[in-house]
């Protein structure tokens, strides 16, 4: 069974398309067939982010007004053969989505695919709409602080009331990943705390992913950092989160704030 | 030209309309009919009163002074009869009810006045999922419960009372129809807003002491009261 499972947060600059292109490889690795779709017409990043830039031909836009055919528009990843990429077009706006069209690509994405990853705009807009409106599953993410988790408050209530899911009736199966959580400003209480975030959003937590020079680094050089470094700390939070996406039980870590060896000694004094 | 104007005809309308009356068929001997309709009357009095009643005869044969003693035995009961059917023309009198015909049989109706089938509205709201941030819920029909948390930028408005069993964290009205006695709960209280019945307080104004504890707002007067719960 093919599932949607749309990334979204309300607040822009979280990590939704760094999370998209690290859960898909993730995903991917783990031996699922993937496709993550970029629904940011007209601010598109996630190609870059995915390194597919020079190989867009067609887009999201074109397919859905009928333009071109979903394989044409489609681009395999060269270093995972079961990850592809459909495009947002970087020259349109997101009035050009249509429900009726976004509907029959999902519909066809879900005869090919396991996973369809939605990376959606920031915002509660049409774009924002529409990523969710066919998903099965959510992954909210969410910053450590208060504008960041009050946006994903507002997308969870949209999430349990204009999605298809919701208006039949059901659920859309949600989840809160926790990105860019600095461990030393946590410390000093500068950041609110992992217990904050899940008490005001009440839904469950899938992962909790480091800030770290390694997303940035990832970014930069068009890899996904599942892919790019894949022992580093935030990769490694990216694939325990998705493995808890498949079902597994991997115990939760709260990232630790690293303390080098002078820091140790001399901290042992104020005790 | 003629000054003495003709006044203007009115116009007679006929109209159809048709009742449920009850029919009496009386049996001889009538005597013994008769303690029947007292036997009736003693149980319910008044039961006929205003009620339109036929004398069906066709079952009896009873002469013209039979068919007056009859009526006035029936007057005598207070009750009085509407017309007669099933005799022949000639055996009434001018002064007796008129002959009817045609009659059609029915179901009478409940006779008890019908109670008012008014369903009360539901005057509560329970919610049993977080109220969360944009959302807005208005049920001025009443009080409002909310299972689990309001969230930062979520309302909720009420014409009774509100009741939140979790955070408080975005504005609550309550009162909003000028019900000076409705009240706020809620397990913790980091409210943006408290309003009952147009008199508010935002979070700068909350007594910081209060703050992630179980409270109540009520109104005293024109002031608003917030204290801890237990």
């Amino acid at each position: 069974m093919a599932k949607v499972l749309v990334v979204t947060s309300g607040k822009g600059g979280v990590g939704k398309t760094t999370t998209t292109a690290a859960m898909g490889v993730a995903l991917a690795q783990s031996g699922q067939k993937v496709v993550v779709i970029d629904f940011d017409i007209g601010l598109r990043n996630l190609d870059l982010v995915m390194g597919a830039e020079r190989r867009v031909v067609f887009d999201l836009i074109n397919v859905v007004q009928g333009v071109a055919k979903l394989p044409q528009a489609l681009i395999r990843d060269k270093r995972l053969e079961n990850l592809s990429l459909l495009p947002a077009s970087q020259t349109r706006d997101k009035d050009a989505l249509t429900e009726e069209g976004v509907g029959r690509v999902m519909t066809e994405l879900r005869a090919n695919f396991d996973w369809i990853i939605c990376d959606s705009p920031a915002g509660i807009e049409r774009g924002a709409l529409l990523a969710m409106r066919f998903a099965d599953e959510a992954l909210i993410v969410t910053n450590p602080e208060v504008s960041s988790v009050r946006d994903s408050d507002r997308i969870i209530g949209m999430l349990d009331s204009k999605t298809v899911k919701a208006e039949n009736g059901e659920r859309v199966q949600k989840h809160v990943l926790i990105t860019r959580y600095d461990p030393s400003r946590a410390a000093k209480g500068e950041m609110l705390s992992i217990d904050d975030v899940l008490e005001i959003l009440a839904t469950p937590l899938l992962g909790i992913v480091p800030e770290s020079e390694d997303v940035l680094r990832a970014s930069n050089v068009g890899s996904p950092v599942t892919l790019n470094n894949p022992v580093s700390a935030p990769a490694r939070a990216y694939i325990d989160a998705t493995k808890r996406l498949l079902g597994e039980t991997i115990p939760m870590t709260v990232p630790a704030e690293r303390v080098g060896f002078m820091t140790r000694l001399l901290g042992r004094r104020a005790a | 030209m003629n000054d003495t104007a003709e006044a203007p005809r009115q116009l007679v309308r006929l109209r159809g309309r048709s009742y449920v009356a009850f029919v009496f068929a009386p049996a001889v001997p009538i005597v013994g009919w008769l303690d029947e309709i007292d036997e009736t009357l003693k149980r319910s009095p008044g039961f006929f009163v205003g009620k339109p009643v036929v004398l069906d005869l066709s079952s009896v044969d009873l002469s013209r002074p039979a068919i007056l003693h009859l009526i006035v035995s029936l007057e005598k009961r207070n009750i009085r009869i509407l017309g007669i059917e099933g005799v022949d023309a000639g055996l009434l009198t001018s002064t007796m009810p008129p002959l009817l015909t045609g009659g059609r049989n029915c179901a009478i109706q409940s006779i008890e006045p019908e109670k008012a089938d008014v369903k009360q509205l539901p005057n509560s709201l329970l919610l049993d999922s977080p109220v969360r941030s944009g959302q807005s819920i208005f049920f001025p029909e009443g009080d409002v419960t909310v299972v689990g948390s309001v969230g930062s930028g979520a309302e909720i408005v009420a014409g009774g009372s509100i009741h939140v069993y979790g955070t408080l964290r975005g504005r609550a009205m309550a009162g909003v129809n000028g019900n000076s006695a409705a009240r706020i709960y809620c397990q913790k209280i980091e409210a943006e807003l408290l309003a009952i019945d147009g008199y508010y307080q935002t979070a700068e104004e909350l007594d910081v002491a209060l703050r992630n504890r179980p409270a109540q707002a009520w109104l005293e007067g024109e002031i608003m009261r917030i204290t801890p719960l237990n």
